[in-house]
């Protein structure tokens, strides 16, 4: 419920990006969203049109990349995908640790 | 049609709360304060601990800010101890955010003590939220099951300090400790994890005593 202001944001950037570039409308965001970031991409979409309308965004395509959290193994150092209640790493059963991941929420770039 | 031109940003878009969450986190340490973000599920026991934190407080001057929905801080219980305390109305919200906390602190009008924040109930937004506090404060129960550090990774590996509450419920229900230990170990290796009750009030010194020394710390 919380992507509502996190999508205005987005097209807040998107939009002062566009002006500073001499651009009337943005046309492509792309956007990484890790996987525990905290904000769901299909939440985004949902609202993106809606708050997109009268802005320059309002025709973008919303070009969302997702990505897979990764666990980095403590005793071999190999990174892996966890599997559901437990951190063990698939390797060398050593204890995986969190990683940054699957955390990213970011604007990569957007197309004008 | 022209191509698209492409421009980078690479520009993280919790930028505005973070940027608001450091400036709290600065005026609040310049004014002595040290802040704690308390965090848990819906009925965890997050004001119950509060208010045996604070009763036990008795060197340091306790604040606190009720992030609640619906206002339901036992208000007299904490007038008779003394504490100066805010109730914030999030109106549905999931997590507190910085502008909220920024409000709140700047009414209190607070110095030297310990500020608690008490987070909507909730084990996965609040995680996500720098609020300005130095610490974060994670609430599980021995009634909501020994899988949750595998459930809700996130907030176990920011929490700071971990309170694993009503624990006078042990004999009735089956959590497995050593599970629960090794997930919160594998996500976090150094908060302490502290067996409280709300309801015998076993546990709380080794908590009041973890907050006394980080505030002397700060203060220093
Ligand atoms: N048996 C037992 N009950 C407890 C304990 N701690 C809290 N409770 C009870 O659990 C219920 C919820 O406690 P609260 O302190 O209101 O929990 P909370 O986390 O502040 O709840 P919200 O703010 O609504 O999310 C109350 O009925 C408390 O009396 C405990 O250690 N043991
Ligand atoms: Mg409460
Ligand atoms: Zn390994």
């Amino acid at each position: 419920m919380h992507e509502y202001p996190i999508t205005q944001r987005i097209i807040e950037i998107a939009g002062e990006y566009a002006e500073k570039n001499h651009a009337e409308e943005v046309k492509v965001i792309h956007l990484v969203v890790g996987d525990t970031c905290g904000y769901v991409a299909s939440s985004i979409e949902l609202y993106f049109d809606i708050i997109a309308e009268g802005t320059p965004c309002e025709k973008a395509k919303l070009h969302i990349k997702r990505v897979t959290p990764e666990l980095k193994c403590s005793a071999c150092g190999k990174l892996f995908v966890r599997k559901p209640f437990t951190f063990e790493c698939p390797f060398c059963k050593g204890e995986g640790r969190p990683t940054e991941i699957g955390q990213e929420f970011y604007i990569k770039s957007i197309e004008v | 049609m022209s191509e698209n031109k492409e421009i980078e940003i690479m520009q993280s878009v919790y930028d505005k709360n973070d940027q608001v969450a450091s400036q709290i986190n600065a005026s609040l340490t310049s004014k002595g304060i040290y802040a704690i973000n308390v965090m848990g599920a819906p009925g965890a026991g997050k004001t119950t601990s509060l208010i045996q934190i604070i009763k036990r407080l008795t060197d340091v001057t306790s604040y606190v800010i009720e992030g609640d929905i619906e206002a339901d801080f036992d208000t007299k219980t904490l007038q008779s101890l003394g504490v100066k305390a805010i109730q914030i109305n999030t109106g549905g919200a999931c997590h507190l955010d910085s502008p909220l906390i920024g409000e709140a602190v700047d009414e209190l009008n607070i110095s030297d003590g310990v500020l608690f924040i008490e987070n909507i109930g909730n084990l996965v937004c609040p995680a996500e939220f720098m609020i300005g506090e130095h610490a974060k404060m994670l609430i599980s129960t021995v009634t909501e099951g020994s899988d949750k550090p595998y459930k809700y990774p996130l907030a176990f590996e920011k929490a700071d300090l971990i309170l694993l509450n009503k624990c006078d419920l042990l004999p009735y229900i089956d959590f497995d400790e050593d599970f629960f230990m090794k997930g919160v170990r594998a996500l976090n290796q150094t908060a302490p994890v502290i067996k409280v009750s709300g309801k015998t009030e076993e546990g709380y010194e080794k908590v009041v005593e973890w907050i006394v020394e980080k505030t002397r710390s700060l203060q220093k």
